[in-house]
């Protein structure tokens, strides 16, 4: 139990932080994509498979076709995949914010004393998540239909070129 | 000061948290910034599910429902973001954030 647990998560944060640091965009994106993977065998870890599934399709799935396609969109030319490094002088004061919000989160974590109730795995289904959906979360979840509606449109008029642009070949590079 | 698995969860989530927000600060690459703050979202998310787990009460499943919602409004950010990071490349023909400084067309 505890194995698996520290397995997933020394795969995960390994993932996370490689992909922070590596210089080719494609790379990290596919690093990050087996980040997403290892929050999802967490999710199975802690019994919650719907959200473990949802996490793989949403992020695994989709979220990630979007940022590979970011990157192939946003690129000058064939070859040019990785990005110049970053200079010191924005590296060194964020790895010192991390690191002091680490050490603030973990005092916090071993400070509070936290009440454990259940130590077995909690009976919760797809029956009682779909009937919790339907019945007392139905509005948040149609607002949720409507939020992402919105937001998807929002992206594609926010993505697609301009009419401007679209009369000459030659854009103005204003 | 006692280590159980909610604490082990607890540290897990925060250095991913931390992770992200490093990668968010030090980078500037918006595609890459775009991916720290996502993976911050990630590590919230993963409190929720480490709380209900280890709650008093996981028969309500108060946090897998937030998870889930959490999840929806993430996949709705990333879109809009990289929408954004689109439009900005297509105006400056670069996505550093230095030369993004300037919000006008």
């Amino acid at each position: 139990m505890i194995v698996a647990f520290a397995t997933i998560a020394l795969f995960t944060l390994a993932a996370a932080a490689v992909a922070m640091t590596l210089r080719n965009l494609i790379h990290s994106a596919l690093l990050l994509i087996g980040s997403w993977l290892g929050i999802a065998a967490f999710y199975l870890w802690a019994g919650a498979e719907f959200v473990a599934f949802a996490q793989v399709l949403i992020y695994v799935g989709a979220v990630s076709m979007v940022v590979l396609f970011a990157v192939l969109l946003t690129r000058h030319s064939r070859a040019d995949l990785s990005v110049a490094p970053d200079a010191a002088r924005r590296v060194i004061p964020a790895l010192l914010a991390g690191g002091a919000v680490l050490g603030v989160l973990f005092g916090g974590v071993l400070s509070t004393p936290l009440r454990v109730a259940t130590p077995g795995a909690p009976a919760f289904g797809v029956r009682e998540l779909g009937r919790l959906l339907m019945g007392p979360h139905a509005a948040a979840l149609l607002i949720l239909g409507a939020l992402l509606t919105v937001a998807l449109l929002g992206a594609m008029v926010i993505a697609a070129p301009s009419r401007r642009e679209d009369g000459s070949n030659s854009p103005d590079p204003s | 000061m006692t280590v159980g698995p909610l604490q082990l969860c607890l540290f897990f989530s925060s250095a991913l948290f931390c992770v992200g927000l490093m990668g968010a600060l030090s980078r500037s690459n918006t595609i890459l910034v775009l991916l720290g703050v996502e993976l911050m979202l990630n590590a919230a998310n993963l409190n929720f599910i480490a709380f209900w787990r280890y709650g008093p009460a996981p028969a309500a499943g108060t946090g897998v429902i937030f998870v889930l919602f959490s999840i929806a409004v993430a996949a709705a950010e990333a879109a809009v973001g990289l929408a954004l990071v689109i439009a900005i490349y297509r105006h400056q023909k670069n996505i550093r954030l230095q030369e993004a400084a300037r919000l006008k067309g």
